[in-house]
């Protein structure tokens, strides 16, 4: 093996050498600080080895905003980089690197976490269970995420980043023409993060199935439970396909196979469609969970049940079936002909359908009722209209023929900005809201969520709205630099302005986590908003036990036919409750699929054989592991909820 | 654990059966996988370049061979289950035995067949062709080879603790992942090797 540090290095860029700088100050910082406030046990008893939903749920989010920062500045370099023409920024190279992994991270390790991450902590209260179904899986689930996150955020400064889009095309992405170490980490960190997003796919089917409540039917599910449980299924039949695409693509780049070469029998096509296979279900993936939320919180605050609960159900499924027939209308130019292009042309559109069904009922669940203007609800007032603008221009793009003029420019670039960024960032963030009194005990400051609310909301159409416009003027998509006569200029500027906006939105956003942890009153009642569904029928914060007595459900808004229709909800006593025992053996298993990964990236095959057998090791571990839990006794049970309020005893 | 001993062991506390269940939602994620990488291999598999294509290369006796063992070793893993209900440890423990031998020796004649067409010239990078298969027939050997060594450690835990609700509900799990192997080979072989011979 001939070990050459020179490949690990990273040259040229100021902003990649403040990138390193930083990264090493914030370890150390952190280092330093848990040494200081002695928090390593803490860290390690609490956080690295808990199995509980909820703090899963948490690390999940917590996770999801780093990487929004991460890949909002990423978005930030580009728009300062195209703000005027012909900009010295970033090199055309570099610029690659920042839209490829923008569009990685936004989608697979900030929108993706994000929903995983409320998933967990809402589901198992949505259906009045006491965790998920397998425990501990849910927290190598989080793991294999995290360190496939680190990978391919450590891809930056050792090594160099991938370069040839999210969707990582053939033959660009080929060694040939990537010959950077980039779409290795490419293939190998989305690997481990996906195998770790199948494993909650498993994890919340059999929850939502197997661990409901007495008396929750599946008609009685809230909205949000069934919306995860129609993505998890999505997400189980859709990952593999994502698997399979990047070992092929590991062995084309790291063992010369012929999968997607332009030689000896190889076909990069084949790399567009099974990308896209993954892809498309993907992206409802991130959505369907959103009008999950959605649903959830326009009922709560419009003081009604949701409007057509039966619709919404069939909408969902009907799109998650449709979902896996469109994929062929990411590349219609790219040639398969007027019959293929007809079928996905006509699938495509026919998702419009559902959709609208879904929007309606939202509108109908909003008529004639008492709406409260709350920070949760602006969002999702503000979901439906630019929701909508992002959905008629994909029917737009939609039609094959048309599609020929706006396939690869900003005009594609504003349309799944203007679907993504309601659909889902809106979403989570409404979600956030929502439910962080639910997790912390108190509720997030108002005026500081409006103020938040109102850069958002208001930067993102001066960000995007001008794309649309570029795009139809002819800008195409991943154009680094142009020239002051394409007059692309001054739109580009207000781009870059409402760019800025929204990340003075974000930043008001995270400083009002930390002035309302500072400053808010504790709610005591649980049920700060009055709610309708069972999550808010328990103390807040959630004890780790969720439910001191497991809830008998009769009716479809549970909490909401206690207290209005006097239904009792709680009829059991108090008795002892089983829990999992904290284990260490996830994050050993994530650490170790790092190195793994890591090794594997830049061919070094002796240690890559050595972490591999150390996973087998972790597994087997696991496996001989005979820890069946333990019982919390029913007295410490009636402490914990007299301590915490005292509401179901 | 409260155990129902109305079910079979295997299924008997609520966590165990919603481990068969989720053993099975895998399962479909594990179809989904190979339905892919057959996918692939039909995309792929008349495009040869210069090396060879299948009626070339294949020979059906050592492909026999591991059909008849892999085969018979899903029967073998059938009988441990019906033992391990009958609670006779040591026939199913031979009968687990037997399987995992019957998986070793498949393996064996894959590795060995694998040597003989990159001796012919028949590498993973000669063609797209041989790229699919080699990668197709390897996922599927690299899940035999998996499962020798989680039945070996499931084999381990039966010596020690003998026939309880935890090693019985993963022996019935492994037994579940073992016959999947087999239902992946008979595609394997039937649209791999026979298909490609004709």
């Amino acid at each position: 093996m001939n070990f050459d540090l020179e490949k690990f290095k990273v040259h040229g860029e100021p902003l990649i050498y403040g990138a390193m700088i930083s990264i090493a100050l914030a370890s150390i910082g952190i280092v330093v600080g848990l040494t200081v406030f002695k928090k390593w046990g803490w860290l390690w008893r609490e956080w690295l080895t808990t199995v509980d939903h909820k703090r899963i749920g948490v690390m999940y989010i917590l996770a999801a905003l780093l990487m929004l920062f991460r890949g909002g500045i990423d978005a930030l370099m580009m728009r300062l980089q195209t703000a005027a023409p012909d900009m010295k920024f970033l090199d055309a190279q570099h610029y690659n690197e920042v839209f490829t992994t923008h569009g990685l991270i936004m989608i697979l390790f900030m929108a993706m976490p994000f929903i995983i991450g409320l998933m967990n902590v809402v589901v198992p209260l949505q259906i009045g269970a006491r965790d998920v179904a397998f425990p501990r899986l849910n927290a190598v689930s989080f793991w294999l995420f995290f360190f496939g996150a680190m990978l391919l955020n450590i891809s930056f400064v050792i090594g160099g980043s991938p370069d040839a889009g999210w969707s990582a095309y053939f033959p660009l992405a080929s060694l040939e023409f990537s010959p950077t170490v980039g779409n290795n980490y490419y293939s190998l960190a989305l690997q481990i993060s996906g195998i770790g997003t199948l494993m909650t796919g498993v994890n919340f089917i059999v929850t939502i199935l197997k661990m409901r409540a007495p008396g929750m039917k599946l008609m009685r599910m809230p909205m949000f439970t069934w919306s995860v449980l129609i993505t998890n299924v999505i997400i189980v039949f859709a990952f593999p396909v994502l698997t399979v695409a990047l070992a092929l693509m590991m062995f084309d780049r790291l063992f010369g196979s012929q999968f997607f070469t332009m030689a000896n029998g190889g076909m990069d096509m084949l790399w567009a469609n099974l990308f896209w296979v993954w892809g498309h279900p993907e992206v409802y993936i991130v959505i369907l969970p959103a009008f999950g939320i959605y649903s959830e919180i326009i009922a709560t605050f419009s003081k009604k049940n949701l409007y057509g609960y039966t619709s919404m159900v069939a909408s969902m499924l009907i799109i998650s079936l449709l979902s896996f027939i469109v994929w062929a209308h990411h590349f219609y130019t790219m040639g398969q002909g007027v019959m293929v292009n007809g079928f996905f042309s006509i699938t495509t559109m026919a998702i419009a359908v559902p959709t609208g069904v879904k929007i309606f009922n939202w509108l109908f669940t909003l008529r004639k009722g008492r709406i409260s203007f709350t920070t949760p609800m602006l969002y999702s007032l503000a979901f439906i209209p630019i929701f909508t603008i992002g959905g008629v221009t994909g029917v737009m793009l939609a039609m094959a023929s048309a599609d020929y003029m706006y396939h690869n420019t900003m005009f594609l670039v504003a349309h799944f900005h203007y679907v993504l960024i309601p659909g889902a960032v809106f979403a989570v963030i409404a979600g956030f809201h929502y439910w962080f009194p639910k997790v912390f005990g108190f509720r997030l400051n108002e005026r500081l969520g409006k103020h938040a609310f109102w850069w958002i909301i208001i930067s993102f159409n001066v960000a995007f709205f001008p794309l649309f416009i570029l795009g139809l003027k002819g800008m195409t998509r991943r154009m680094y630099t142009y020239s002051a006569e394409t007059g692309f200029g001054p739109l580009n500027m207000i781009s870059f302005a409402g760019a800025l906006g929204l990340a003075i939105g974000f930043v008001i956003l995270v400083y009002n986590i930390y002035w309302s942890t500072r400053y808010m009153p504790r709610d005591k009642t649980g049920d700060p908003w009055d709610a309708r569904t069972l999550e808010w029928a328990t103390q807040s914060p959630i004890p780790e036990y969720n439910f001191a007595v497991v809830p008998n459900v009769k009716s479809r808004d549970p909490l909401w036919a206690m207290k209005h229709d006097k239904q009792p909800l709680f009829e059991d006593q108090i008795t002892k409750i089983h829990m999992p025992s904290n284990t260490g053996k996830p994050f050993v298993l994530g650490v170790v699929f790092f190195f793994l990964g890591f090794f594997l990236v830049f061919s070094m095959w002796i240690p890559a054989i050595v972490a591999g057998i150390g996973v087998l090791v972790v597994l087997a571990a696991m496996s001989f592991d005979r820890d069946h839990g333990f019982y919390i006794p029913a007295d410490k049970v009636i402490k914990t909820e007299k301590k915490l309020g005292g509401g179901t005893v | 654990m409260k155990v129902d001993t109305s079910k079979p062991l295997e299924y008997g506390t609520h966590e165990n059966s919603n481990r068969i269940f989720g053993f099975w939602v895998f399962l479909g994620a594990e179809i989904a996988l190979f339905a892919t990488l057959f996918t692939v291999f039909f995309v792929l598999v008349n495009r040869f370049a210069d090396g060879p294509s299948g009626s070339e290369l294949f020979e059906i006796g050592p492909v026999l061979i591991e059909t008849f063992l892999l085969l018979t070793s899903s029967f073998t893993i059938g009988l441990a289950v019906h033992a391990m209900r009958h609670q006779y440890k040591r026939a199913m423990l031979v009968f687990f035995g037997i399987t995992l031998l019957m998986g070793l020796g498949f393996l064996g004649i894959e590795i060995s067949e694998f040597v003989t067409y990159v001796h012919e010239g028949a590498t993973l990078q000669t063609s797209a062709f041989l790229s699919s298969l080699f990668v197709l027939l390897g996922t599927h050997g690299a899940h035999v080879t998996f499962g020798f060594l989680w039945g070996a450690a499931i084999m381990i835990q039966l010596m020690r603790e003998g026939i309880n609700p935890a090693t019985a509900n993963k022996s019935f799990i492994f037994s579940l992942y073992w016959h999947f192997l087999d239902v992946v080979w008979i595609f394997i072989f039937s649209f791999v090797y026979l298909k490609g011979l004709m």
